[in-house]
């Protein structure tokens, strides 16, 4: 170490970069993690294959009359499910972060104080592609048909992505409270658990006892579940895509600051 | 013994503001602790500052509250010229800080991390890359360049982690007990390191638990506990005040040991302070022909001995000099 002289450490300072520069550094470490983790991939791929065809082929018989039939109805609901699931991970990265300290760095860094948050919305939207797109695949080869065509898969993919950043904001909050990963995922689970199951995501709510199905048409997930298969089968309207729009945008507005909030107040 | 390098101009301009640091009655109560208790602290600009107290004293409450990680809830502090209350942001720009816990992220390589930084920075591109690079030679790190820090040795974590705070230059540096954990080696090249950034101009603020860690290193010592800072000074301001070499002896006979201690108070004229393990005593000796005649006293009053030495004071020695009475509740790691 003989080397660190003046001139190593004496340095021209760049000029004060832009927040949307830190959060592309943020979005890009996103996407490194993806190759130096690949148990993470695991997850990623294995989760929405196994769901898919556990409850198509367990349940589609008894369910619709044919494993095929479920299947349409089902395949949507699914993606709602997966990107639900995986919101869960990024809390747990992020409770990871905190538990090692390097967020100590990142905020005596004179940076956006949300670019690492972007950057971490950055690798879940990415991981919800793929996700969704093996989803997307599997169905397809199961004789899954989108009435919607592309636009509306596209438009389906969009909304989902809309609906992990607002979930996402519940497990940033988590994350930032919680400081064991494994916690995270327990307490996510929890939650999340009874939101994906008593939602029409699996079953018609028509089917469930009264109570129950007043729950399950007022659970947000129905909504979300119901505009992405109105987009994938070319029959969505406005108001169900709003319906669907309306959690991640309250969760936004509400969560953010408070994760602003957390971040900045130190302990 | 390296002491005060002179601050260099490239650090900051406004020479009309001569201290990296100052701080007034700074309080942080966590509930009922008061882990800082109305701290006052000026650093000159350009200065190795340690900050010397046992584990909870308050050392890293410190340093988390002047690098605007945790919020005083009193007191004033400045900055290099930047109020750490109303312009946070501004004390951020000129400081840096390596936790006592590598603040890396362990997915990724070394020179990813620094890359990473770099660009938080504003290096863009080829540049960050070339300052990763840069980084990585000058801490004897480019052959483990592109491993996962995961895969680091503790010393290698400490080095990156202390290239990570000097991806551009820091007005102020922070190093919370930047030796603790290391082998013998790994601490010497840690504190050739921070001789060297102090000569380039880097303030910095060091917290350690290790007597002469902050003589070996420090222009300047403060020494805390519970909160307070009980003394302040340079080395040699405090070593009249501790006394510059320390008497140990162990008699043979516990039963000795009270006659022993008697005759070195009587000797030596200083306090004699009977080590919580027992069977030691450790005593002030204001020269070594003074712990000489003592010794020949305790042979010639038949106090056989097992053990003798002549040292500096242990971490444990110095709050007994400076406070007057060992703290019997803490669970203070003694300096070697």
């Amino acid at each position: 170490m003989s080397e660190i002289t003046a001139n190593t450490i004496k340095v021209a300072r760049p000029p004060q970069p832009s927040a949307f520069s830190n959060a592309l550094v943020f979005g890009w470490r996103a996407i490194l993690k993806f190759r130096h983790v690949p148990e993470q991939m695991f997850d990623l791929v294995m989760t929405p294959i196994m769901f898919t065809l556990l409850f198509t082929f367990v349940f589609g018989g008894a369910l619709a009359g044919s494993p095929g039939g479920y299947l349409q109805f089902l395949l949507p609901g699914i993606l709602v499910q997966t990107v639900v699931f995986n919101s869960v991970y990024s809390g747990m990265g992020l409770s990871t972060d905190l538990s090692k300290g390097l967020f100590e760095r990142f905020r005596s860094l004179p940076i956006w104080s949300l670019a690492p948050f972007a950057g971490l919305m950055v690798g879940d939207v990415l991981r919800h592609f793929i996700a969704g797109l093996i989803i997307l695949t599997i169905g397809l080869i199961l004789g899954y048909r989108p009435e919607g065509g592309t636009v509306g898969v596209a438009g389906a993919f969009l909304l989902l992505f809309t609906i992990g950043f607002g979930v996402g904001w519940i497990f940033l909050v988590l994350g930032l409270l919680i400081r064991s990963p494994m916690t995270v995922m327990t307490f996510g689970f929890t939650l999340i658990m009874p939101l994906t199951f008593a939602s029409n995501i699996m079953v018609r709510p028509e089917t469930m006892p009264g109570w129950l199905e007043a729950f399950v048409v007022r659970n947000p997930v129905t909504h979300m579940a119901t505009a992405i298969r109105g987009l994938m089968n070319g029959t969505a309207t406005m108001p169900d895509v709003l319906l669907a729009l309306a959690a991640p945008l309250v969760l936004t507005l509400v969560l953010s600051p408070v994760t602003l909030w957390l971040y900045r107040r130190g302990n | 013994m390296n002491r005060t390098a002179p601050a260099s101009s490239f650090v900051s301009e406004s020479a009309a503001f001569p201290f990296a640091i100052t701080a007034r009655g700074l309080v942080k109560h966590f509930g009922a602790v008061k882990a800082l208790d109305g701290i006052d602290l000026d650093v000159p600009r350009g200065m190795i500052f340690a900050v010397l107290g046992p584990n909870g004293a308050g050392k890293t409450t410190l340093i988390r509250t002047l690098a605007t990680l945790t919020k005083a809830d009193a007191g004033i502090a400045n900055l290099m010229g930047h109020d750490l209350a109303t312009d946070p942001q501004g004390v951020r720009s000129e400081i840096a800080l390596t936790g006592q816990f590598a603040s890396l992220d362990e997915d990724l390589t070394g020179r990813d991390n620094l890359i990473m930084l770099a660009r938080l920075w504003g290096f863009k591109g080829r540049a960050a890359k070339d300052r990763a690079d840069e980084l990585l030679a000058a801490f004897d790190l480019s052959d483990a360049a592109k491993k996962q820090v995961k895969s680091y040795s503790g010393g290698m974590r400490r080095r990156l982690d202390i290239a990570a705070s000097l991806v551009v230059t820091p007005g102020v540096l922070f190093l919370d007990e930047p030796t603790t954990g290391l082998d013998p080696t790994a601490r010497q090249g840690v504190w050739r390191m921070i001789r060297e950034l102090a000569a380039a101009g880097v303030t910095i603020l060091l917290t350690t638990q290790y007597l002469d860690e902050a003589d070996q290193l420090a222009a300047r010592i403060a020494v805390i506990d519970k909160g307070r800072k009980i003394a302040e000074g340079t080395s040699r301001e405090l070593k009249a005040q501790i006394g510059s070499g320390y008497l140990h002896v162990a008699p043979a006979n516990p039963l000795d040991l009270e006659k022993a201690a008697a005759l070195l108070e009587q000797r030596l004229g200083n306090n004699v302070h009977r080590n919580a393990e027992g069977g030691q005593l450790s005593v002030i000796a204001a020269s070594p022909h003074d712990a000489n005649e003592a010794l020949t006293a305790l042979i010639d009053a038949g106090i056989e001995l097992t053990d003798f030495s002549m040292g500096s004071p242990s971490l444990d020695e110095v709050f007994f000099a400076l406070t007057g009475n060992a703290d019997p509740d803490s669970t203070r790691e003694a300096a070697q």
